[in-house]
């Protein structure tokens, strides 16, 4: 009995070893597999600035969907062609538009998109500080008390304490 | 001015803004390429003995082109719309049969040479196209989706009218409805037909 509860820890320990140890092992194998690393690297660079049109929310370097893969295939031709990012991205912005790119070009179309948040900003702001000025300036006005105010509000303050 | 107005104000001007955000469909992205010349391609037809086709083939005419595949599941709620239409010979409409042959559809292991995908997409295609009717002048062959990329397709169907010079004039992404036949494409068809 002993031994065989023995012989179960050694083997679940061996299990351990070789799970972690397989692991690094398959890291390697698929990186392996990948083409060429230098083309891999610049097709992760490019496409995570690339938007998937199939599921709008991903990446193009994320995305499973397949017009993703046959994307990803077009863009590493483009790079083994030797195009640069930039050429590489007006490819595919002269076919599916502004909207593939997670970083849209700065001009007239989309200046609402870059500096509409900042306008909201500042109009906010503005409006914050309108607002506070115009508090403070009222403000003394209202808080002012009279004399015979104070002397109530000190007999309050006693009471209180008293109890 | 009542004080209370103003976060009302701020409130129903956010709904109008939601309103018409939510009402958008997301999907439909505006093409670059309406007003550019449709990109050319040569591809073989589901008729094995017709020669490649290319845009240029349909130079003076007005025509359509639709993106179709047999796998797509919305392209049957399209095509009776197409068939019907076709039959009012309005203009000649093109199908581009986009990647037929899907990568699931090989056997285990092995990948299909170019020749056995295109008999495949053929005599899937045009089994479908008898059982379904048959709206095309023609159809040609996209199997590995390089002239989708070419025109911009992300998801099937789509359609595009292209004018007497080659121009894309309009691109519709989805399906084609009765009334959008009616409320735009026809009258831009006959439109691009005077000019």
């Amino acid at each position: 009995m002993k031994l065989n509860a023995q012989c179960l820890k050694m083997m679940a320990v061996l299990a351990f070893t070789m799970m972690s140890l397989s692991t690094p092992l398959q890291a390697k194998e698929a990186a392996l597999l990948a083409e060429d690393p230098v083309v891999e690297t610049r097709l992760i660079h490019i496409s995570e600035e690339l938007r998937c049109l199939v599921c709008q929310n991903e990446s193009l370097a994320s995305s499973r969907a397949e017009l993703a893969n046959d994307l990803r295939e077009e863009v590493r031709k483009l790079i083994r062609a030797d195009k640069s990012d930039a050429q590489i991205k007006e490819y595919l912005v002269t076919r599916y538009g502004d909207f593939v790119l997670y970083r849209p070009e700065v001009k007239p179309l989309t200046w609402v998109l870059w500096f509409g948040p900042f306008l909201l900003l500042l109009l906010g702001v503005t409006g914050m500080v309108m607002y506070l000025r115009q508090r403070q300036s009222d403000g003394p006005a209202k808080q002012n008390l009279s004399d015979e105010d104070r002397r109530k509000v000190q007999e309050i303050l006693k009471s209180g304490d008293a109890s | 001015v009542k004080k209370f107005l103003i976060p009302l104000a701020l409130f129903f001007g956010l709904v109008g803004f939601l309103a018409v955000g939510l009402n958008r469909d997301p999907r439909e992205i505006p093409s670059p390429l309406v007003g550019k010349p449709a990109p050319a391609f040569s591809l073989h037809t589901l008729d094995a003995a017709a020669p490649m086709f290319g845009p240029d083939n349909m130079k003076g005419k007005v025509w359509m082109l639709n993106v179709w595949a047999t796998w797509c599941v919305a392209c049957r709620e399209e095509h009776p719309v197409l068939v019907a239409f076709s039959k009012a010979n309005q203009l000649p409409i093109v199908g581009l049969s986009y990647k037929e042959v899907q990568p699931q559809d090989q056997p285990a292991g092995r990948q299909f040479t170019p020749e056995e995908k295109l008999k495949l997409a053929r005599e899937r295609s045009a089994l479908w196209l008898k059982r379904h009717g048959d709206p095309y002048a023609l159809s040609v062959l996209d199997l590995d989706g390089r002239v989708g990329i070419d025109y911009g397709v992300y998801g099937v169907p789509e359609t595009y009218v292209i004018d007497k010079e080659g121009v894309i004039r309009y691109k519709r992404v989805g399906v084609v409805t009765p009334d959008l036949l009616q409320s735009t494409i026809l009258p831009l068809v006959q439109k691009l037909n005077a000019s």
